[in-house]
């Protein structure tokens, strides 16, 4: 296993960390809407990019196009250094031209939903074990053991044997974090983890997700819990009508905005 | 006796056949490309549009016809198609039609989300077919193929019109052999009924296991 990484990703040559996702002049358009316009995102190793900015700013669509879930319009998108081979559609979006690629490039990418989307009729325990034994193809027995590991580290261990439906949107979150998890992701996707839970539950969602971030997992995280970004990012991206409007280290970016909206934003959200 | 297992086999065998064209159709119905949309579309209206006593004598007589002529321009012999197989064919693209809406309407009622999350995690279509879609849109499919079922059971009895030996068949034999065609329709009718109930408590337990992620629905006045 890490042989196997240290073949697929070396590390630069200049000792920076290798760029686990490269996102280069993305446009993505909705028929006449012109969603995202020319974005550009990078994530080293390690690194926690957080993107932020008002509804509609075309932050969840640049999350759901690094893996395809939404499918460009024109743009390069790499993963841990191999671009995503696309081609055009009827539609005059880019579709991905190799299943195989996109699956498997999809498999290492642990996504986390805004509405958690467990499915339905499998426990929890069914539920983190279905890509590693299914899609991944690991030992069903291993498979279970790393499962029963991982819902007990988002304190949901007596809960294996639960169906989704029966728990709180919280408990919902930490164990679809506990599934991402079990695909040893390359890097995380969070899509607004947080937007959909009641206030109250929200602090247990971010205490997972902040743990993950300081033992320094790569993030790409897309959230309007401002304080949070601050504290677990490396890299804030704001982003405003589909373009980056300002980015840099959070500290610069919530402590000194240039930006004029960016001001705003912050006072108007914090 | 004999009839009533005739009629099952043709049930079982013919709610079989249209339950695998009905997750075909509606996967068509919604994946496939335009052109396999229009022919499920085609497929499904005309087969619902036509009455099934009409399409039971057409795909009967008329396609055990074209069967044999296609057999005959190839140089085979003619085959006798078996009643049992005719029958199950017959009803199964009649089923199948039926099958197909019920299955498209329990896959759209899915929350989406999880077929993301299946997309999302790299899961190949068959496999997010067989692992998600199916078992995910079961709880919503089994009132409207339970429904299915049911008329399976008891469309077998339109066969008696192309002279297969199913129970309503055998019934009617055995009236007029002995005169005492009340007797024998009323003990076909309770074997219908038998059959039925027998079903109910076959399809409340699929039902239950389906149903096995969902909370019980809150009962009222409580």
């Amino acid at each position: 296993m890490a042989a196997g990484h240290a073949a697929q990703h070396p590390a630069r040559s200049d000792g920076q960390a290798a760029e686990a996702i490269h996102v280069e002049n993305l446009h993505k358009k909705f028929g006449q809407l012109h969603v995202l316009k020319g974005v550009s995102l990078s994530a080293r190793d390690g690194e926690v990019v957080a993107i932020i900015g008002g509804s509609g700013s075309g932050k969840s669509t640049l999350l759901r196009c690094i893996n395809c879930l939404e499918n460009p319009t024109s743009g390069i998108i790499r993963v841990n250094g191999e671009e995503i081979r696309l081609k055009p559609n009827s539609l005059g979006d880019s579709v991905p031209a190799d299943r195989r690629q996109i699956e498997r490039i999809r498999s290492r990418l642990g996504m986390v939903f805004q509405s958690f989307n467990l499915w339905s009729h499998m426990t929890l325990l069914e539920n983190v074990i279905e890509v590693p034994v299914h899609v991944l193809g690991v030992k069903r027995a291993d498979a279970i053991a790393e499962a029963e590991r991982l819902l007990a580290r988002v304190g949901l261990a007596e809960k294996r044997d639960v169906y989704p439906a029966y728990l709180s949107g919280g408990q919902q979150q930490r164990a679809a974090i506990a599934r991402a998890l079990a695909v040893q992701p390359r890097v995380m996707l969070f899509d607004e983890p947080t937007s959909a839970l009641d206030p109250e539950l929200v602090g247990e969602v971010l205490k997972v997700i902040g743990d993950l971030a300081r033992e320094g997992r790569t993030m790409v995280l897309v959230t309007h819990e401002m304080k949070f970004a601050r504290e677990v990012a490396t890299h804030v991206i704001y982003l405003w009508n589909g373009v980056v409007e300002e980015e840099g280290p959070p500290e610069q970016l919530f402590g000194a905005p240039r930006s004029e909206r960016l001001k705003q934003f912050i006072r108007n959200i914090g | 006796m004999r009839g009533l297992a005739n009629s099952v086999q043709i049930a079982l065998g013919a709610f079989g056949l249209g339950l695998a064209i009905g997750i075909a159709g509606a996967w068509g119905k919604l994946y496939g490309s335009p052109v396999v949309r229009d022919l499920m579309e085609i497929y499904t209206t005309v087969v619902r549009a036509v009455p099934e006593l009409v399409l039971i004598l057409l795909l009967y007589y008329a396609g055990t016809d074209l069967i044999n002529r296609a057999l005959d321009s190839f140089g085979y012999a003619p085959v006798d198609i078996s009643g049992l197989a005719a029958g199950i064919g017959v009803l199964g693209i009649v089923q199948g039609a039926y099958a197909t809406e019920v299955i498209r309407g329990a896959i759209l009622a899915i929350p989406q989300g999880q077929i993301e999350a299946a997309r999302a995690y790299g899961m190949p279509p068959g496999k997010m077919l067989r692992r998600i879609t199916l078992p995910a849109m079961l709880p919503f499919a089994i009132p409207g193929l339970a429904n299915l079922w049911l008329i399976a059971t008891k469309d077998t009895a339109l066969l008696a019109v192309v002279g297969f030996n199913e129970l309503t068949q055998e019934t009617r034999q055995a009236g007029a052999t002995t005169k005492a065609y009340f007797t024998f329709f009323v003990a076909a009718g309770v074997l219908y009924l038998l059959l039925t109930l027998f079903s109910n408590v076959i399809i409340g337990r699929i039902e239950r296991w389906a149903r096995r992620g969902m909370p019980p629905v809150a009962e009222s006045g409580r």
